[in-house]
């Protein structure tokens, strides 16, 4: 691809090369108007992200150098700089609100890395298999997309309600009918709570990477599948050497996606939990939505959530160089 | 071409536009101060006091109308959930876009005082609705920090008392209901078995635990804050008050384990239908109905204490609790707003409004009605008026709801998972909640 548009531009050059001063004079408001109009035609969009996005930020990245508590909120602007003290709070290890961090980032390290994994490994399996026509494939591609398409609170609240003590349907089965446990377990409390909040998100995430993978699969040329069936590849041999390969700039993303997604949940654990997350399930977001509004700390909860940003961007940025040179490696 | 210039000019302008709006948006509430631009209409922010959103609104709508007719203002009505307001009124007082009048949390005033968010209450406002005296003065002490004019206004009172289910006492031969905590424990194991129990408790909910321990620790002698409003809840009597409230779980079962994960008034329909024997609440008469119990179906006592009557010192039963009606600071009608806290705590109002909500009028005159002397308000209104004391008035009021809150939430999830509960396990929790507390 590189090397034909390459070609194509030197052509163009040379051709708009032989005909020096003719043109020149007249065309320039054209081209001006021409590369000019894009840019205009973005500039809404450009400026409402500015709005929507940017200005926030910088707000929040302006708040974290300051002693914004209960004091100052009526007007922010007036709250004293404190230079890099919420950043000093929130990284110290050794004090509470630091020590209370890192085990919240470890929390959400583990949780994020389980809840993609799973996602990807259920979404991708359910994709391949839902390849081959059968009686009723749509129907299951419509039932396993339900998940995706219902609103997350409503979602999360059921959930709230199977995973009761008392009530829930949850300890119903598990306890009542099926006897795996000796007495009802408590999923919303305690140390189980790490794996009702893990059920729910893949439960709700897991549609997102079935759907993407499903359309990645659709630009598999089946060719593949016919030669390397003949050459003797079994199921697994093509998966392998033909889909997960094909597939790859699609994970790309959709990874990338998912762990955006999932690390940042806010929702999830808000809906299930409430205010105060239990240890076990302590989200980063939720706890600086905690250090935040609870506590009315809004310098400290801004200087994490910077801190957030800037560990999100680094992984980011990581992630893609990684997986953009081992692409290009590849192509080569 | 024509039309590319036209949808060239059209993106600009609109862009600009944007910008321009979005400049402007802050700039206006900046100066703060309260004015009379808009003095024909009132925004007010209700909280919710009745069984759902939906009761507040048939509650107030003829009230409001009523106000509209004596006055011309109307007022644009909005009842937010509990688990809103506090979020809704600071990102009001960030952003200077709020209500005009609003309730808050009685506890809460303290907090939001100091945000500044909320207009002062001195002698010349409060002059403006027949002065401070007609006012109960229980209410009045939790309105804000001592010795500052008040942030805001009386407007209900509830106070805690012991709700009991009458036909289960008599089932297992208790003849009157508790009166220490003692009997409470003794009751209880009678009423604990064949999968109902003796008492309900919401374990999750971060306010009602405060609300609880904070009894606990005035019975035991002891404060959350010092007299200058440092944090102190590692002391003694707050760690054996702490633990003598999980305890109820934990070592005397007459709490079933699953009420640690109640947040949302469950213990309420627990009881409604008869699987818990008591509860301990706020004006919990009008929840009842709803729920479908009969009014003769429960009876009502004063919350337990620890030996004796109820008094005051360490006989003090219950929280002062109750609904402050506010001003904000920035509203764009002032007179009409101080116009309407005059119409809301009226004598005739105070009488339709606490009927409604079950709950006692802070004003005295209105007190008077034979409505506040029925078998469900007696007990709350005798509490108020002999033995019920505020949280305390510190700024760091909120803080201290969050973190002690969840350390009690905590402390009974350990005890429904069967973990010990000891004096040490209790200390460790609130050593790390105070930690959390802002340093001074």
């Amino acid at each position: 691809m590189t090397t034909t548009t390459t070609t194509a531009e030197a052509e163009r050059r040379t051709v708009s090369g032989s005909t020096p001063g003719a043109a020149r004079g007249p065309r320039r408001p054209g081209r001006i108007r021409r590369i000019g109009l894009p840019y205009l035609l973005l500039l809404p969009a450009l400026v409402l992200e500015l709005l929507v996005h940017l200005v926030p930020m910088v707000m929040g990245i302006l708040m974290s150098f300051k002693a914004l508590t209960r004091f100052s909120i009526r007007d922010w602007s007036a709250a004293p700089w404190s230079g890099f003290d919420n950043y000093k709070i929130s990284v110290d290890i050794n004090a509470p609100a630091g020590e209370a961090l890192l085990h919240s980032f470890w929390v959400t390290c583990g949780f994020t890395v389980l809840s993609v994994g799973l996602c990807w490994l259920l979404g991708t399996a359910t994709a391949i298999f839902l390849q081959d026509t059968f009686r009723g494939r749509g129907v299951l591609r419509t039932l396993f997309l339900v998940p995706y398409a219902l609103p997350v609170y409503t979602a999360v609240i059921t959930w709230a309600f199977m995973f009761q003590h008392d009530n829930g349907l949850v300890n119903h089965v598990l306890h009542d009918q099926l006897g795996l446990t000796d007495k009802p377990s408590f999923w919303l409390i305690g140390d189980n709570s790490f794996i009702a909040l893990l059920t729910v998100s893949v439960w709700k995430g897991w549609p997102f990477a079935f759907l993407v993978i499903m359309a990645g699969l659709q630009n598999i040329p089946k060719e593949l599948y016919e030669a390397a069936a003949l050459d003797g590849a079994g199921m697994w041999q093509q998966i392998r050497r033909i889909t997960l390969p094909s597939l790859r700039p699609v994970n790309q993303v959709l990874v990338l996606v998912l762990f955006l997604w999932t690390f940042n949940d806010f929702n999830t654990p808000y809906v299930l939990f409430g205010k105060a997350a239990p240890e076990a399930a302590d989200l980063i977001s939720i706890h600086v939505y905690q250090t935040t509004f609870a506590t009315w700390n809004f310098g400290t909860g801004s200087a994490m959530s910077v801190l957030l940003l800037l560990f999100l961007l680094v992984v980011t940025g990581l992630y893609l160089l990684l997986t953009s040179r081992r692409r290009k490696t590849a192509d080569v | 071409m024509r039309s590319i210039r036209v949808a060239a000019i059209g993106a600009v302008t609109l862009s600009l536009a944007l910008a321009v709006s979005a400049c402007g948006g802050g700039s206006s509430t900046a100066g703060g101060g309260g004015s009379n631009d808009s003095p024909k209409t009132l925004t007010y922010w209700a909280s919710n006091q009745g069984a759902s959103i939906a009761v507040d609104k048939k509650v107030l709508k003829p009230e409001l109308d009523k106000f509209e007719k004596q006055t011309g203002i109307r007022v644009k009505l909005e009842v937010i959930p509990w688990s809103e307001l506090l979020n809704r009124i600071l990102t009001a007082t960030t952003s200077g876009q709020g209500p005009d009048v609003l309730n808050i949390g009685n506890t809460w005033s303290a907090s939001l005082q100091a945000s500044g968010a909320l207009l002062p209450w001195d002698d010349k406002n409060f002059g403006g609705i027949g002065g401070k005296d007609r006012f109960v003065d229980s209410a009045l002490g939790s309105t804000g920090v001592k010795g500052e004019d008040p942030a805001a206004v009386p407007l209900y009172s509830m106070a805690y008392a012991l709700y009991y289910n009458k036909k289960m006492f008599a089932d297992a031969g208790i003849s009157k209901p508790p009166a220490t905590w003692d009997d409470v424990v003794a009751d209880g194991k009678k009423l604990s078995k064949d999968g109902k129990w003796g008492l309900g408790a919401e374990g999750a909910n971060l306010s009602e635990n405060i609300h609880q321990v904070f009894v606990f620790a005035k019975q035991h002698g002891a404060d959350f804050f010092t007299a200058d409003g440092k944090p102190d809840f590692t002391s003694d009597g707050a760690v054996s008050a702490i633990k003598q409230y999980v305890d109820l779980m934990a070592k005397d079962k007459i709490i079933a384990p699953g009420n640690a994960e109640y947040a949302q008034n469950q213990s309420l329909s627990d009881f409604a239908k008869g699987k818990t024997a008591m509860v301990l609440w706020q004006t919990a008469s009008a929840t009842f109905a709803s729920l479908g119990m009969k009014d003769d179906e429960w009876g009502v006592a004063p919350a337990p204490v620890r030996s004796g009557t109820p008094g005051t010192g360490t006989a003090v039963n219950s929280m002062v609790a109750g609904i402050n009606l506010a001003v904000f600071k920035n509203t764009d009608n002032h007179d009409g707003a101080l116009k309407f806290v005059k119409f809301m705590t009226s004598d005739a109002e105070q009488k339709i409004l606490n009927k409604a909500y079950g709950s006692i009028p802070p004003v005295k005159s209105a007190q008077s009605d034979p409505a506040f002397n029925t078998q469900a308000t007696a007990a709350l209104r005798d509490t108020l008026a002999k033995s019920a004391e505020a949280l305390p008035q510190v700024a760091d009021e909120s803080q201290f709801e969050t973190s002690v809150g969840t350390a009690v939430k905590e402390l009974f999830a350990d005890a429904a998972g069967g973990r010990p509960v000891t004096t040490a396990s209790v200390k460790a929790k609130l050593e790390k909640a105070q930690q959390q507390m802002p340093a001074k």
